[in-house]
């Protein structure tokens, strides 16, 4: 494995956390837009905010970490990719000022209402229009160059659309199981049937979707469709099973597994695009070793990457600690949050 | 105002203008993250060291502050760092992988922070006083780190070095080079101390209006002290730095300081000029004083200044006379806060107390804005002064910008929700204050980072 292969894997490590903590996150959103009017939504919703709020800023940090990791590793493919897909990069960061702007205000809007709808639109623009840029990448319409692709129909095709909406049903899956079992914790079983048959609704469409993905890839993202039926079904064939596993699970209404094994279908799905690209940056256009950074700068970053390691994960380690052991709460009966619980 | 009004038409404008305001906003907020929670700990450390119930209350209210300023601040910081490749895909796409490391750097100093701030605000209660003291310690450190991190690249792009390029690609990087390259000395220290300013005098300012509107009790005496005390003895160590940073940029990238002090040609026994109007035969208007300019860079006033003539008009800052009132500016009123310390200082030494007259309370309550202006117009001669490059003379902005389409669009929008953004960050602080002003115990319903209590989950409807 070469520098560049490791830091492409530092990259992807970085996507990975970002697609299942974000995802969740953003998948939460979802639920609360459509939860319904505010007396029929009230319940779903005091069960999302209640989820939400503490792990915010730790998954925003993840998408940073992206871009960056991006920008100094492989500075080419960041400039083309931002430049060709500025109109569906452009929207994503719109949802992210919204959703953080609403998260910023959540407790002192006048019009609450307002601000849920917001954070609930928000929480769908940017997984869909990150979901466009993906498609786009993959089925190589990202040429080299700054904004060298076409501005529109870069992303605005049928791979990139249904890879947006893949991610959309992708976050509310992952977040309709996380939800189940939060709500179990709150002991509202209410909430657990409510959550458990959305996370089946979900389920099943992310599942059409998928399929739908792969015939569209085939006409549309040849490369990356060979590797995922060649190198990378393996994952392909985990993720589907971890999903099938999460449904039975579910159904049994079995109190372990469902998330570890929900955040594996989609962690597969993640790894299973990467192998299926590799060596590609952007298929097939600019390789990995071809777009790399000098060694110096990708040593650095693996340096900084395991100072990262060093130093951040501690600090994670005794935040969650304080937190399960009410160090840092406010009140008397506290609850620990989701990623505290370390089965995520 | 014509020659601003005019490249108004150009994808470069476009982009320059997102750019400028979208900084200009975010450093505020960086300001406030960096400086703030070394108040809040002072505050805090106070309280604990002399068992002071109202320093306590101030530290514990300065830290929900410091949470809705970093939440606002993470979200302005992410859209900068989608603009280094919405707006400059190709400075980005060239040099990311030169200057890039230092925004990893960057990133772990986040991190750190974000977790920090978290332990700290919820710590008040249950952690031991000390421990939860030394919890909010990391969140200072790393807000200096992150300052550090950040304007390294600044610097860099002003002093940069560090790399070889071949046929326009980067083929080798030396990241020691990069990350301390000439530039930072000054511009890391001028900027932290920045930070330290505007914080100090804008919670003083707060304090001072409520004692002008008749508050006069000890909690707002020492919430306008605390700050007011640090921002006054930084204020006079910031001219120094920002002295020798000048003298600095006279050597390192004279045109830019040509363009400060508008020195239209190369010459010995240089007149400064105080505002004016820049033009090409020299200074119209303003107050000149004759021989300082060359004093000020070389101690004498024979020293030869490099005027705006050494290069074609091409190389040259846009917007003279903006660039130097910024400047002016600047120093005006980095000198006028430090006759307010004097002030302070004076009437401290005599009296142990600060001056009784509503004049001083005026003074303090106008500092916070004052200083936000000097920071603005720092910032302003940074960039415009190193303009028409992106690099220092390696890229021009021009060959920076994004070929897409629709910036126009982009800053249009960024305008309205970045005003959204500002006054409702406003709103929730006045919102906060009137609520403290009414309770006596403290609710916690006002942070993002609510309080997980577990859901307030209403009954079930069947």
């Amino acid at each position: 494995m070469s520098t560049a292969d490791a830091v492409a894997a530092v990259l992807w490590i970085g996507a990975t956390f970002y697609a299942v903590f974000g995802g969740a996150d953003f998948g939460a959103g979802f639920w609360s837009l459509v939860a319904g009017g505010s007396d029929r939504g009230r319940r779903a919703r005091e069960l999302i905010d209640w989820v939400l709020g503490p792990v915010w800023e730790a998954n925003h940090v993840w998408l940073i970490f992206v871009l960056v990791v991006l920008w100094t590793g492989f500075s080419e493919a960041f400039g083309s990719i931002f430049s060709t897909l500025f109109i569906p990069l452009s929207l994503a960061a719109l949802g992210i000022v919204l959703r953080g702007a609403g998260f910023a205000f959540q407790h002192t809007a006048r019009r609450e209402a307002l601000a849920q709808r917001l954070f609930g639109a928000s929480s769908l623009l940017t997984p869909f229009f990150m979901g466009t840029v993906v498609g786009a990448i993959a089925s190589g319409r990202v040429p080299v160059g700054n904004a060298e692709g076409d501005a529109v129909t870069s992303w605005l095709n049928a791979a990139s659309l249904l890879t947006g909406a893949l991610f959309v049903a992708t976050s509310a899956y992952l977040s309709a199981v996380f939800l189940v079992s939060d709500a179990r914790r709150a002991r509202a079983p209410d909430l657990e049937t409510y959550f458990e048959r959305r996370a089946f609704a979900t389920a099943a469409v992310t599942g059409v979707l998928a399929i739908a993905g792969i015939v569209v890839m085939h006409s549309e993202a040849r490369y990356v469709y060979d590797g995922l039926t060649s190198e990378g079904l393996p994952f392909v064939i985990v993720s589907v099973l971890c999903g099938v596993a999460v449904m039975v699970l579910l159904a049994r209404r079995a109190t372990r597994g469902t998330r570890p094994l929900a955040v594996a279908a989609v962690v597969a799905v993640v790894w299973g695009w990467g192998v299926a690209q590799y060596p590609y940056l952007l298929p097939t256009e600019l390789k990995i070793s071809d777009g790399a950074a000098p060694d110096p700068t990708l040593v650095g970053l693996l340096i900084v990457f395991g100072a990262a390691v060093l130093v951040v994960l501690p600090s994670i380690a005794l935040l969650f600690t304080l937190a399960q052991r009410a160090m840092i709460e406010e009140t008397d009966a506290p609850q620990p949050q989701y990623p505290a619980e370390g089965n995520a | 105002m014509l020659d601003v009004a005019l490249p108004l038409a150009s994808n470069l404008e476009a982009a320059r203008s997102q750019m400028a305001f979208t900084l200009g906003f975010h450093i505020i907020l960086a300001s406030l993250g960096v400086a703030f929670p070394a108040m809040m700990l002072i505050a805090n450390w106070i309280g604990l060291k002399r068992d002071d119930p109202d320093a306590l209350l101030l530290a514990r209210r300065w830290s929900k502050v410091v949470a809705v300023t970093f939440a606002v601040g993470a979200v302005t910081g992410t859209v900068l760092s989608f603009e280094f490749g919405l707006l400059w895909p190709a400075f980005t796409g060239r040099y990311g992988q030169v200057f890039g490391v230092l925004f990893a750097i960057e990133g772990i100093f986040f991190f750190l922070e974000a977790i920090f701030v978290a332990i700290y605000i919820f710590g008040w209660k249950r952690l031991s006083p000390w421990a939860h003291f030394w919890s909010g310690v990391p969140i200072a450190i790393t807000g200096i780190g992150g300052a550090f991190s950040v304007v390294a690249a600044n610097s860099w792009m002003n002093q940069p070095q560090g790399y070889t390029i071949s046929n326009g690609k980067v083929t080798d990087v030396d990241p020691f080079k990069v990350i301390f390259n000439p530039a930072v000395p000054y511009e890391v220290p001028h900027m932290i101390l920045a930070a330290y300013i505007v914080t100090g005098f804008l919670v003083a300012s707060v304090y001072a209006v409520g004692m002008l509107r008749g508050r006069r009790d000890r909690y707002h005496r020492l919430g306008m002290l605390i700050p007011l005390t640090l921002a006054c003895i930084v204020t006079p160590i910031q001219f120094a730095v920002g002295d020798t940073a000048a003298r600095s940029i006279a050597d390192h990238q004279p045109v830019k300081f040509a363009a400060m002090e508008c020195v239209q040609k190369t010459d010995t026994h240089v007149t400064e000029y105080i505002y004016g109007r820049c033009t090409d035969d020299g200074v119209k208007g303003g107050i000149g004083i004759p021989g300082f300019d060359s004093f000020l860079v070389g101690w004498s006033t024979d020293t030869k200044v490099t005027g705006l003539d050494s290069v074609p008009p091409d190389d040259r800052p846009p917007a003279n006379t903006m660039l130097h009132w910024a400047f002016d500016t600047m120093v005006g009123i980095c000198t006028a806060l430090i006759a307010l310390g004097l002030w302070l200082g004076i009437q401290w030494w005599r009296k142990r107390d600060f001056p009784q007259t509503p004049w001083f309370l005026r003074a303090v309550a106008v500092s916070g804005v004052a200083a936000i202006v000097a920071l603005e117009a720092g910032w302003i001669v940074t960039e415009v002064g190193r303009q028409p490059w992106v690099v220092y003379e390696e890229m021009r902005t021009a060959d920076a910008v994004t070929k897409a389409d629709g910036i126009w669009v982009t800053f249009t929008l960024v305008l309205l929700l970045y005003a959204v953004l500002g006054a409702a960050t406003i709103l929730t602080l006045r919102l906060m204050s009137r609520r403290w002003r009414g309770v006596e115990v403290e609710d916690d319903t006002d942070v993002p980072y609510g309080p997980s209590a577990g859901p307030e989950l209403s009954e079930a409807t069947p």
